[in-house]
């Protein structure tokens, strides 16, 4: 049990505090053999193949929504963005700049969900580093995570979509809008209650079955900050083709869908911490849905439309009374209508 | 959910449209005034399922764009004072004043804060007493009745940091300027929300003075497309008349109580529209009673209202003159990201709807 309930300026200063914080909170859930060893770095085999490494800073208020925290938002999101490069995530770094007065419960928690998360999605957590700061430097907690995964030479293309081709088929993994639309519920201050959840999980499991298949695929990003239409734009932007999507096929869960209508929010551009969007050959479409709809995150997986010849640099949407819009890429963030 | 996906039904949408095809022989142009309806067409791509007959302009009802760059400037100036907060609707933040907008300033260190109602600088403004907090309301008569709730609230708390600067503007004199001006409008798609609180009376002077059909819209594609035909059967069979199509949320007295609130706290007085200028009793202030909670009369604040940035049409396209696309500085200079002009701003501009949705 750790001697201080709250976080002081001295856990970060290198002394006997700092050393508290690391055996008490760090190394009991960041186990991990390497890590362990605490030495300036990680050392680790080299891999085969190509190397992937990406890496995310992490701010959610507040840290705690229903279905998830920060923390496991730290994994999952750099975990995912490895996923997307069509990488299988191997090694994390992870750090933390604390500040002064945070609870040391709810570090614990937070560090306790990361270690989880990790061990759930078998991928290890290597280094780290702590920082703690004066009170109103930072808010209550951010956190940098780091990533290291393994590509195979055949998958190497996929995070740059440069095999995309009018024809392919665009499947989306699940419901849209679930993570950005459960931490505004959190935040508590649209004076309404909600049972949504954040869809945040690592998503590694569920697509490693598509590449050790060898399906083919094209292109796949996780639709995270500007939501599944901001990715679509960029996939169109500049390209000689366009984009064809169907309103009726797109999954929004109902309380999403209900929350957007109420607030003027578009679904389309909400975040989403466990979702994935794949650009694929027609031919694989089944196969690939399949097994996506197998994985526990993937049942709602849907085709929601194709790579067109028209509409270059475009994506258009057929509204589900019949109508055509475009969809853009996010200006800003979304702000609730007025009235 | 279930009672939004019954106002999205496809089948019945597509009776719709080819009753709309069929019946709409003259050409008609219909002016949709809210700028929630604007959104609402171009979201679901109604413009191009209609026929050739049928003209839609966007007109003066998106509350962002019709409000000017001195009342946001004045904005800042609070913002940048000691010991003041300014919070506001989220939209607001964005719109550009001369120089500046609140979203600039609050990186500039101006204490600005986004609230989702008024009650909520209300709660912030009795816990923190040292604090002078001012909310800037702006909206037609959909948003006034809640600054009108947080002004009486203010007055039962006895609160002496908590004031209102009202940009609140009522529809009607905005309609009827539109066709002083020479507009070529035949109809209007009426503001539903605006309509759940007036009711609808306040149309008739439209059409027994122009004969200007008026019909009150919902906001879902089977309310748009049942709307247009009702003003389209208005235009064929030459009888204009006020109508409601969304009786689901519209009576024809409207909210009465709401009314009432309105009348007890505010008082008209002449304000400014984009595009429109000064329009006698277009706007609500605070009431003698009130007259401490009223920023404008508190700090000082003029009315005088600087000229638009050069280029930029919001005035024209506000009063259905140009269409967004038809601005030279539209997906050029002017875009959501860097708005020269308020109707690029909000989440109901013409111009952001535009940008946003259409094909071309």
């Amino acid at each position: 049990m750790q001697t201080h309930e709250k976080i002081l300026l001295g856990h970060g200063s290198g002394g006997k505090l700092m050393h508290e914080l690391i055996e008490k909170v760090f190394l009991k859930h960041f186990n991990d053999p390497v890590l362990l060893a605490q030495a300036d770095s990680a050392v680790m085999p080299v891999v085969e193949g190509r190397l992937a490494f990406t890496t995310d800073a992490y701010v959610v208020q507040p840290l705690f929504f229903a279905g998830g925290n920060i923390g496991k938002i730290a994994v999952c999101g750099t975990i995912n963005d490895l996923v997307a490069a069509g990488a299988q995530p191997l090694y994390l770094s992870v750090a933390f700049i604390i500040e002064e007065g945070l609870e040391f419960s709810v570090l614990e928690e937070i560090v306790q969900t990361m270690a989880e998360t990790a061990r759930y999605a078998s991928v290890r957590i290597v280094c780290g580093d702590t920082k703690v700061v004066g009170r109103g430097q930072c808010d209550k907690l951010f956190i940098t995570t780091s990533g290291i995964g393994r590509v195979r030479k055949e998958h190497e293309d996929i995070g740059s979509g440069k095999h995309i081709q009018p024809g392919d088929h665009i499947i989306i993994s699940g419901t849209l809008g679930d993570h950005g639309m459960a931490v505004l519920a959190a935040r508590n201050q649209l004076g309404f209650t909600s049972d949504l959840q954040s869809d945040c999980a690592p998503l590694n499991l569920m697509i490693q079955p598509l590449l050790d298949a060898g399906l083919p695929i094209h292109f796949m990003r996780d639709p995270t900050r500007g939501g599944f239409a901001s990715v679509l734009a960029e996939i169109a932007e500049n390209k000689l083709f366009g984009i064809e999507i169907d309103e009726t096929m797109i999954p929004v869960s109902e309380p999403v869908r209900g929350m957007c209508e109420v607030y003027g929010f578009d679904p389309l551009y909400i975040a989403n911490e466990g979702k994935i969007l794949l650009v694929i050959p027609p031919k694989a479409t089944d196969e690939v849905l399949e097994l996506l709809q197998k994985s526990g995150h993937g049942k709602h997986a849907a085709m929601i439309g194709r790579i067109v010849e028209d509409y270059q640099g475009k994506v258009v949407m057929k509204t589900n009374i019949g109508g055509r819009r475009i969809i853009s890429m996010l200006a800003g963030e979304q702000l609730p209508r007025i009235c | 959910m279930k009672f939004i996906n019954d106002f999205r039904d496809r089948e019945l949408c597509e009776t719709l449209l080819e009753r709309i095809h069929k019946e709409a022989v003259r050409e008609i142009t219909i002016m949709e005034v809210c700028g929630g309806h604007t959104m609402a067409l171009h979201r679901f791509g109604i413009p191009a399922l209609l026929p050739n007959t049928i003209t839609l302009l966007s007109g003066p009802g998106c509350p962002v764009c019709v409000t000017g760059r001195g009342f946001i400037d004045h904005a800042i100036g609070l913002s940048m004072r000691d010991q003041t907060m300014v919070c506001t609707y989220g939209d607001l933040i964005r719109v550009p004043g001369s120089e500046s907008t609140l979203e600039k300033a609050q990186a500039d260190g101006a204490n600005v804060r986004i609230v989702y109602s008024p009650l909520q600088c209300i709660e912030m403004a009795a816990q923190d007493p040292e604090t002078n907090h001012v909310f800037l309301g702006i909206g037609f008569e959909t948003t006034a009745p809640a600054s009108a709730v947080a002004l009486q609230k203010a007055n039962e708390l006895g609160l002496k940091n908590f004031f209102l600067y009202s940009a609140h503007k009522i529809m009607p004199p905005a309609m009827a300027a539109i066709i002083h001006e020479g507009v070529k409008v035949d109809a209007y798609l009426c503001p539903g929300h605006v309509s759940t609180i007036s009711g609808t009376k306040m149309y008739e002077p439209l059409v027994d003075q122009f004969g200007v059909g008026c019909v009150v819209s919902g906001f879902e594609p089977l309310d748009l497309l049942q709307s247009i035909l009702m003003l389209v059967q208005q235009q064929e069979n030459k009888n204009a008349a006020v109508e409601i199509q969304y009786t689901r949320a519209v009576k024809s007295q409207g909210n009465v109580k709401a009314q009432q609130i309105l009348n007890q706290v505010f008082e008209p007085c002449d304000a400014w529209w984009r595009g429109l200028g000064i329009l006698a009793n277009s706007g609500l202030k605070p009431s003698a009673n009130y007259k401490g909670f009223d920023a404008s009369v508190v700090y000082g604040l003029s009315t005088n209202e600087p000229a638009d940035p050069t280029g930029c049409r919001c005035g024209d396209v506000l009063k259905g003159l140009l269409k967004p696309t038809e601005c030279k500085l539209f997906r050029k200079t002017c875009t959501p990201a860097n708005p020269i002009g308020a109707c690029m701003v909000s989440a109901e501009g013409a111009c952001q709807s535009f940008f946003r949705y259409a094909n071309s």
